[in-house]
């Protein structure tokens, strides 16, 4: 009985010890943003917070936040694909009486109703990095159009293989049709001058230069483990589409292992550090670079603005949303396509 | 065989004789004797058909070789997920504590400039500090093993994005002796990596210090029977936390081989470990409900994944088909462990 006791006693001492120190770490989360000052309250919800774009967004939010004096709530899913966190990042931000809401939505029509919310109870919802579907669900968009990015490496693509055969691997997120991965694939292949067929779907072309297709988790292991697959069961590969910039590091490990390194293209998408680099010392051929802190700054500008003045941004250009830029990073340009150089790139990557 | 060191449950009735009965109910008694019998048949099989179905581009030593160097991760991880599911637990952080344990490794080397053998030192050691975190809170607070480490896989997670501020070091920059278990060495014609060698090492160990040694002995009574193994004498609290620690020091050895296999060192980096390792234990015929199992059968069990992975891509299915598979071989492995548990029933 007493040994029981004993141990009552300690697992007392042991939750009160884990919430003191969670109260502790709240506390000073409050003490950065100030509470009872009037800063207007903005928030940014991304998909996660593990990855480095996400990390990089936040940080260039921060940064603009304290610039124009507006206090920055920042939320994340759990994933690329979580919307319920989202919603629940939105109703709190409404709740806590934001003024403006940056999101980048994991599911760009099932948060469209917590962002209506949001919106009737006055809040701007500004859409980051990528558009809601309908896009008009928000009251603007700052994003990287993906499709031109892929557009820009496929054409680059073209232009480095003109007089060989191209046998084409690709390096796709996932199996799931997600749309990032839709827009990237496709713009690739429509870059490099191929019948998409259904450009709502990967996978469906019937094109005899595509020898192989692979999913990787957007990460180094699975551009790793798809490669090998790949070069398993087509030794001829030349050309590879990857993603983003992690599954083509993963990719190019097991080029080199299989010694293909030579022989091998390897084109990707998303300007962090690691991926320019990887640009300048030869292992990538080709990256379409995107600015998520220059999506994350303009963003909190507008919602601080809307909050001194009710202003709210001009919705721009044909597509609908303002685009904030892609630049084809590259050492060796072909010709008639813009590019830049990769000591250019390493100036402005992120991450 | 060595499978008698195992200590019977006091409870079990006297098994019939298999000769008296039916193929079937022979079958199900062979398998009771031998667990690592129904995952080398399925591994025996599957290999078979793909070499079948595929072709000769699934059986040349190449692919061979390139499975193994697939599996070696979920295969370490999974030694260290077999320890904790003997004694009836299951660790949900162990893919956390490999990816810490090798961020670790990797900033200390490149950012902190420590020495390279420091480095590597200082994130095993970590990742048996981890382990040593889950044992306390299992032995000390009693917190079951499925609510303690599911804690702490998000502590762990958490603490490595601070760590290394999501960022990632990039294969060019990290140190030779980092990545070395990635190299290879030819061994009859085909390469092998080193890490590939040191798992298949470290799964002999382990089989040894679970077969061989008083430790294992402990540790399959206090999976099979806590409070047996108690009113025993052997200090069951003791016995636990030893495996925690143990299990910890794994994943940071896997941590190691991880940096080697994909070059760089990425706090993204197996975020599927846990559920893998879980799958491999699983297909590898060790039961969920602790007491029963070999720990080769984890290896087998990921092999088997790897196999039916390779062996699918080659034959160009859809990779959902991969998911879907090993989705249904989970299945049909526990199915199997019931059935075959009925023997003493």
């Amino acid at each position: 009985m007493a040994h029981r006791v004993k141990l009552r006693h300690r697992a007392l001492a042991a939750s009160s010890a884990g919430i003191g120190l969670t109260l502790l770490l709240t506390s000073c989360g409050n003490g950065i943003s100030g509470q009872g000052d009037d800063k207007p309250i903005v928030g940014l919800v991304t998909k996660t917070d593990d990855n480095p774009f996400y990390v990089k967004m936040r940080e260039g939010a921060q940064k603009k936040a304290r610039e124009l004096g507006v206090d920055l709530r920042t939320f994340a899913g759990k994933g690329q694909a979580d919307n319920d966190s989202q919603v629940k990042a939105i109703e709190n931000l409404v709740a806590a009486g934001a003024k403006g809401i940056l999101i980048t939505p994991a599911d760009s029509g099932a948060i469209i109703p917590a962002i209506d919310r949001a919106r009737k109870a006055g809040v701007m919802v500004i859409a980051l990095d990528s558009p809601t579907e309908p896009a008009s669900a928000v009251d603007a968009t700052f994003a990287t159009d993906n499709r031109l990015a892929g557009r820009m490496i496929g054409t680059w693509a073209k232009g480095q293989m003109a007089g060989k055969r191209p046998r084409i691997a690709l390096l796709d997120l996932s199996s799931e049709q997600v749309k990032v991965d839709i827009l990237r694939n496709q713009g690739f292949l429509e870059g490099f001058g191929i019948d998409v067929r259904d450009p709502k779907r990967i996978g469906d072309e019937r094109d005899s230069r595509i020898v192989g297709r692979e999913v990787t988790g957007a990460n180094e292991e699975g551009g790793r483990d798809a490669m090998e697959k790949l070069l398993q069961k087509n030794g001829s590969i030349n050309l590879v589409y990857t993603i983003n910039e992690p599954a083509a590091a993963g990719a190019y490990q097991a080029i080199k292992a299989a010694g293909k390194q030579k022989d091998i293209t390897i084109v990707s998408i998303d300007g962090g550090c690691p991926g320019v680099k990887n640009v300048a010392s030869g292992a990538i051929g080709a990256t379409s670079m995107q600015f998520p802190v220059k999506m994350a700054a303009e963003g909190v500008a507008a919602a601080a603005a809307h909050a001194k003045d009710g202003d709210k941004p001009a919705a721009s250009s044909e597509q609908g949303f303002t685009n904030t830029g892609v630049s084809l990073i590259t050492d060796t340009p072909v010709s008639g396509l813009e590019s830049k150089k990769s000591d250019w790139g390493l100036r402005h990557c992120w991450g | 065989m060595a499978h008698d060191t195992v200590p019977q449950h006091a409870a079990d009735p006297p098994i019939t004789r298999p000769e008296q009965r039916g193929p079937l109910a022979r079958g199900q008694a062979a398998l009771h004797t031998k667990p690592l019998l129904g995952p080398l048949v399925v591994l025996l099989l599957a290999s078979l058909f793909f070499s079948v179905w595929v072709g000769s581009r699934f059986s040349d030593p190449l692919n061979i070789s390139l499975i193994v160097q697939q599996v070696q991760i979920i295969g370490m991880v999974g030694i260290a997920q077999t320890l904790i599911v003997l004694t009836a637990g299951i660790d949900l952080s162990v893919g956390a504590i490999t990816v810490l344990a090798s961020v670790v490794m990797g900033k200390a080397a490149v950012d902190h400039g420590l020495p390279v053998p420091l480095a590597l030192m200082l994130g095993v050691v970590i990742g048996g500090v981890c382990g040593g975190l889950n044992g306390m809170l299992v032995t000390r607070f009693r917190i079951p093993p499925f609510i303690a480490t599911l804690g702490t896989l998000s502590v762990f997670s958490a603490l490595t994005l601070f760590y290394s501020r999501s960022e990632t070091i990039r294969a060019q920059d990290v140190p030779p002796l980092l990545s070395w278990p990635g190299r290879s060495i030819d061994v009859l014609g085909t390469d092998v990596t080193y890490s590939s060698l040191l798992m298949i090492g470290a799964f002999a160990a382990v089989a040894y210090l679970l077969r061989g040694t008083a430790w294992g002995a402990h540790l399959h009574a206090v999976g099979d029977n806590r409070e047996g193994a108690r009113l025993s004498g052997i200090r069951t609290g003791r016995v636990l936390l030893s495996v925690y620690v143990v299990a910890g020091l794994i994943c940071g050895l896997a941590a190691w081989f991880l940096i080697g296999r994909i070059g760089s060192v990425s706090p993204q980096a197996g975020e599927n470990l846990n559920l893998q390792s879980i799958t491999a234990v699983v297909i590898g015929g060790t039961s969920l409900f602790g007491g029963r199992g070999h720990v080769l059968g984890t290896l087998l069990g990921s092999l088997i994944v790897g196999v039916f992975s390779s062996g699918l891509a080659l034959s160009g299915v859809d990779a959902l088909w991969q998911v879907f598979t090993v989705g249904v071989l989970v299945i049909v492995a526990v199915a199997a462990d019931q059935w075959i548990r009925k023997v003493a029933a």
